[in-house]
């Protein structure tokens, strides 16, 4: 057979020395890599993806992975992986496929902003002993209430709010479906989300059974392919999201590979086993701001008006598109940025297409606030928050809250090897195959996420008390308190702060 | 039976009404007047049948399970969207976007019907969706379908060809059953066009017998004319689209 000329990203190391043949890194590599030889454990190379779970498992310490140092001779210009594809297009003809967000070196305006502090003249607020208020409420806000006064002399309001979304931290997890990661990851997100006070999202493959206990945390989502959508399914949770578009792959549908479809998956979505679930490009539909309309409504009809949240891909008319969103009805719209994660896009999809997600922030609250309208919906952002610096900086610019799905990930096991489309993972998210998923105890892990989001929560009320604010609504779309390092005043003006100093 | 009229009532006000009824468990609802209200029978359940009169606006039991809606007059767009179970009978022609990613239940329709019908239809052994089409149909008819059985009878054609192109693109499960020829420049390139077995006879054979008895039409009449068959000649249509 013809040899690959692409060659092994890393090479996997056992020292033979130290290795007392338990053969645990055999049972624990869901790529394949170790195989028993008769009186010790072979390697191949070519399957290792770096996800380290052998290394973890190995009592001796005797596996190293480095990176392959017989790499091709690269330049500032033709990189390893850009040889790499080249390769691997010339040996199959296909599209390059890739997992996570985009880790190409384009400028990170999370990085290049910085927060405010007080000194002296206007007194910080020590969060150990005083109240901080992170409860965030997402849906639309009244322009103006009324109130009437009752017998007793009390007053009330003369007519209902509209339905809001309750959150003890603003942040939630984001859409990741069940097919695309396992269902125990799944319940991860959910335990974790209950024990927060937050919420998670299903993504588009369908609520399983076992996640009913936790609905009143959950949002479901409907996407194109519109798998696992039932009456029962739209009115189990606490919000319905229809999602136009993934910041990974703006403009392209989801394409789930056969490999992760096994019974369990191919029942929820009602698609033959092992065939490629297919979500078209665009909702067939709806092809305007008009029939996105009619989709909200028909959802809101089908569920006694609950908030419906529209996702989208942040692109370079996003403001003007987010406007139409939420002119169309919407409670919330999702904003991911191109940084954000995915089970499987074409690598040149997800490195070159969308903008970042700093950008569309700044854009959609200033359109939103301009045309008056902003009141009408709540923000979520999401794609590439790292820190609870980088969401304490998109609630600055003008988010309501943001949303995490590689940070969970990483909590649960991930190393972003990026394979996540393979269905490999050793860490038993991005699977279907029972021996992996297995691995993967959903109490373990939804305590290490809670600690995460606790961890997050106590840092954003240290980041409010430097400001000298105790309510996390002081902070929202409060520019002010930004400042931008490296950045021209083109990108200044775009994401409305002012350049550190001034 | 009790009647509502839906004589310039807002759809909301409308719908309200119909899904009080069916709480209470009226077992026939008839809407006299509807001039194109949306969401009629939308995420309704129940066993009720509810009876049309006027042409209803778009999104028609859309995510409905369980009831029977029949209209007496056309119909517009998206009917049947992503409808999970029960039965919609069109007396008259229908517009774009029927059944889209339907999961269960029946669209029968007398007339022709636009653009974009049956896209992404989806089943399993359990459950499974059919629309009967008894006119003609436009383009990407069937497409990316997964599930289901879509049948198109070409009875009245209007001059109209019967099928437009990209029939049965992206199709990776499910059957498309088409009364006449078909030509293969109509097709997407996922679709094989084959002769009928005898499952699928049988399989004709019971949707057409009760979309006959639906619209008071006689099976041998349509049966008096050969069908094709268009199944997806791969279950994982893009799987060599990609490098891994």
């Amino acid at each position: 057979m013809f040899k690959s000329l692409a060659p092994p990203e890393y090479l996997a190391t056992i020292d033979r020395v130290k290795c007392i043949r338990c053969k645990r890194c055999i049972q624990n590599c869901g790529w394949g890599v170790y195989s028993w030889g008769g009186d010790k454990v072979l390697i191949d190379t070519f399957k290792c993806v770096k996800c380290l779970r052998c290394y973890h498992y190995c009592p001796e310490e005797a596996i190293e992975i480095k990176d392959n140092p017989t790499k091709f001779k690269e330049n500032a210009y033709w990189n390893f992986h850009t040889i790499r594809n080249i390769k691997k297009q010339a040996e199959t003809g296909g599209i390059p496929l890739t997992g996570m967000g985009s880790d190409k070196p384009y400028t990170i305006l999370f990085d290049n902003l910085l927060i405010d502090a007080c000194q002296v003249t206007n007194p910080s607020i020590d969060p150990l002993r005083e109240p901080m208020e992170l409860r965030t409420y997402l849906g639309k806000k009244p322009s103006h209430v009324k109130v009437e006064k009752t017998k007793d002399g009390k007053l009330k309001l003369a007519e209902p709010l509209p339905p809001q979304i309750k959150l003890d931290v603003p942040i939630i997890f984001s859409p990741m479906s069940f097919g695309s990661i396992s269902l125990n990851a799944q319940k991860v997100l959910a335990m974790a989300a209950k024990a927060c006070g937050i919420v998670m999202n299903t993504g588009e493959g369908g609520l399983h059974e076992d996640l009913m206990p936790y609905k009143d945390n959950v949002i479901v989502q409907v996407a194109s392919g519109r798998f696992g959508v039932t009456p029962e399914y739209l009115n189990a949770g606490v919000a319905v999201e229809i999602k136009i578009g993934q910041g990974a792959k703006p403009g392209i549908g989801g394409h789930l590979p056969g490999e992760k479809i096994p019974l369990e998956v191919a029942r929820t979505r009602m698609i033959p086993v092992g065939t490629d679930a297919l979500s078209p490009a665009p909702q067939h539909d709806i092809y305007s701001i008009e029939d996105l309309r009619q989709l909200i409504y028909a959802i809101k009809e089908a569920t006694n008006y609950k908030p419906v949240s529209v996702k989208i891909a942040a692109v370079h008319n996003v403001a003007a598109i987010a406007s139409g969103i939420v002119r169309a009805g919407a409670d919330i719209v999702y904003l991911d940025g191109f940084r954000g994660g995915t089970g499987a896009a074409p690598s040149i999809i997800r490195d070159h297409l969308g903008i970042p997600i700093e950008h569309a922030i700044a854009a959609v609250d200033d359109r939103l606030r301009q045309e008056g309208i902003r009141n009408e919906a709540s923000i979520i952002a999401a794609g590439g928050i790292r820190s609870s610096a980088d969401a304490a900086k998109a609630i600055a610019l003008g988010a309501d809250a943001v949303g995490i799905a590689t940070a969970a990930l990483i909590t649960m096991g991930c190393t972003t090897c990026g394979k996540c489309y393979t269905g490999n993972c050793s860490w038993g998210i991005t699977t279907q195959r029972p021996e992996l998923t297995a691995r993967l105890d959903p109490e373990v892990y939804a305590e290490r996420l809670t600690n995460l989001i606790h961890a997050w929560t106590h840092e954003l009320k240290e980041i409010l008390g430097a400001l000298g604010i105790n309510s996390i609504e002081s902070m929202r779309g409060n520019r002010e308190r930004l400042r931008g390092i490296g950045l021209d005043s083109a990108m200044l003006d775009i994401l409305g702060v002012k350049p550190a100093g001034r | 039976m009790v009647e509502i009229d839906a004589k310039g009532a807002y759809y909301r006000d409308l719908n309200k009404k119909v899904r009080e009824a069916v709480e209470k468990g009226e077992k026939e609802i008839v809407l006299k007047n509807v001039n194109g209200q949306y969401y009629i029978g939308d995420g309704l359940r129940g066993k009720s049948t509810i009876v049309v009169e006027g042409v209803p606006g778009n999104d028609l039991a859309a995510f409905m399970d369980g009831p029977t809606i029949r209209i007496k007059a056309n119909a517009q767009d998206n009917i049947g969207n992503t409808m999970n179970s029960g039965k919609v009978i069109v007396e008259g022609n229908a517009g774009d976007v029927l059944g889209y990613g339907m999961r269960g239940g029946k669209l029968h329709i007398r007339g022709s019907v636009g653009y974009r019908v049956g896209i992404h239809m989806k089943g399993n052994k359990k459950q499974a969706p059919t629309i009967v089409v008894g006119g003609t149909a436009g383009d990407f008819f069937g497409e990316y379908m997964a599930g289901g059985v879509l049948v198109l009878l070409g009875l009245s054609n209007d001059g109209e060809p019967l099928v437009g192109d990209y029939l049965g693109t992206g199709m990776h499960g499910g059957a498309i059953y088409i009364r006449g020829e078909v030509e293969k420049k109509n097709c997407g390139a996922e679709v094989g066009v084959l002769e009928l077995d005898d499952e699928d006879k049988k399989v004709l054979k019971e949707v057409l017998t009760d979309y006959c008895s639906d619209l008071g039409l006689k099976l041998e009449d349509i049966m008096s004319k050969g069908f094709k068959k268009l199944v997806p000649v791969s279950a994982r249509p893009y799987g060599n689209l990609y490098a891994y």
